[in-house]
C-alpha cells in the first residue's frame, strides 16, 4: 500500500505546475485548464486523507468541488465568449480596463 | 506491484501537467489535461474511491472537456498566443515563484507528515456510505450547491443571451 505522504506530495506537484500555468501563459482558456489542474490535485488530495483516516468524507467534498468547478467553468467560459464578441480576440493582459 | 502502477500513474500525471502548461496550442492542453484526468482518476481507484473515479472520468473528462473544447474551437482563430508580450519580465518569475512554493508545501508535508488513522473500513469507496453522508452530515451543502448550480445557469444564460440592437 502506498503511504498517504506520497499522494500528498504528488498532489502538491501537481498544484505548482497548475500555479506556473496560472503565472505564465496567456491565452485565458489554457488558464482556466491550469485552475482545473489546480482543482484536481485539492481533490486528490482529500481522497488520499480521507483514506488514510479510513473516512469517507473526503469524497464528499470532491463532489462538491466537482460541482463547483462545473459551475465555474460554464460562468468563465460565457464570459469569454461574451469578451470575444466584444474584441475579437482574447488575451488577458488586454482586460485591463478594470484596473484600478 | 502497487507502488509501481503509482509510479507509472503519477508520472503520467506529471508528464500531462507539464505538457498542458507548456504546449502553446491550447486544443494539445485540452488533450493533456484529459490524461490528467484519467490518470487522477486511476489514482482515486487505488485509493479505493470507485464512484469518485467514475464521477471524474464522467463529469470531468467527459462534460467539462467537452465545454473546453468547444469553446476552443469556437474562439481561438489563431492556435497560438501571438503579439508582443507586454508583461514578459513578470512571466520568467513564474517558474522560480511557482518552484519556491511547490519546495514550501513539499518541505511542510515532510516536516508534519500525514497520521495514520484507524484501517480503513472496508466499505468506504461505496457510493452508498458517500450518500448516507451527503444526506446526514453533509446535508445543508447539498442543498446550497443546487441553489449554486442555478445561479451558474441563470447567469451563462444571461451573459450569452445576444443583446437586442
Amino acid at each position: 500500500m502506498v503511504p498517504p505522504v506520497y499522494y500528498a506530495a504528488l498532489s502538491a506537484v501537481l498544484f505548482t505546475i497548475g500555479v506556473i500555468g496560472v503565472i505564465a501563459r496567456r491565452n485565458p482558456l489554457v488558464i482556466f485548464m491550469a485552475i482545473e489542474l489546480m482543482l484536481n490535485a485539492a481533490n486528490l488530495a482529500f481522497v488520499a486523507f480521507g483514506h488514510a483516516r479510513g473516512a469517507a468524507d473526503g469524497q464528499v467534498i470532491v463532489l462538491f468541488v466537482m460541482t463547483v468547478a462545473a459551475a465555474e467553468v460554464a460562468v468563465g467560459l460565457a464570459i469569454m465568449v461574451a469578451i470575444f464578441r466584444a474584441r475579437y480576440r482574447i488575451n488577458v493582459d488586454d482586460l485591463s480596463l478594470l484596473r484600478w | 506491484m502497487e507502488a509501481l502502477l503509482f509510479a507509472v500513474v503519477a508520472l503520467g500525471a506529471i508528464g500531462s501537467a507539464i505538457g498542458l502548461v507548456v504546449r502553446p496550442n491550447p486544443l494539445h492542453g485540452a488533450l493533456f489535461l484529459v490524461g490528467n484526468l484519467f490518470c487522477v482518476a486511476v489514482l482515486y481507484l487505488m485509493l479505493r474511491a470507485e464512484f469518485l473515479a467514475l464521477a471524474q472520468v464522467i463529469v470531468y473528462a467527459g462534460a467539462i472537456m467537452v465545454l473546453f473544447i468547444f469553446a476552443i474551437m469556437l474562439l481561438i482563430p489563431g492556435k497560438t498566443e501571438i503579439g508582443p508580450d507586454p508583461l514578459r519580465g513578470q512571466r520568467r518569475l513564474a517558474l522560480p515563484l511557482g518552484g519556491a512554493l511547490g519546495l514550501i508545501v513539499v518541505l511542510v508535508i515532510a516536516r508534519i507528515g500525514v497520521a495514520r488513522g484507524p484501517v480503513p473500513r472496508g466499505t468506504d469507496g461505496g457510493i452508498g456510505t458517500i450518500g448516507r453522508l451527503l444526506f446526514t452530515d453533509y446535508l445543508l451543502p447539498f442543498e446550497i450547491t443546487s441553489i449554486l448550480l442555478l445561479a451558474a445557469l441563470v447567469g451563462t444564460l444571461t451573459l450569452a443571451k445576444r443583446r437586442a440592437p
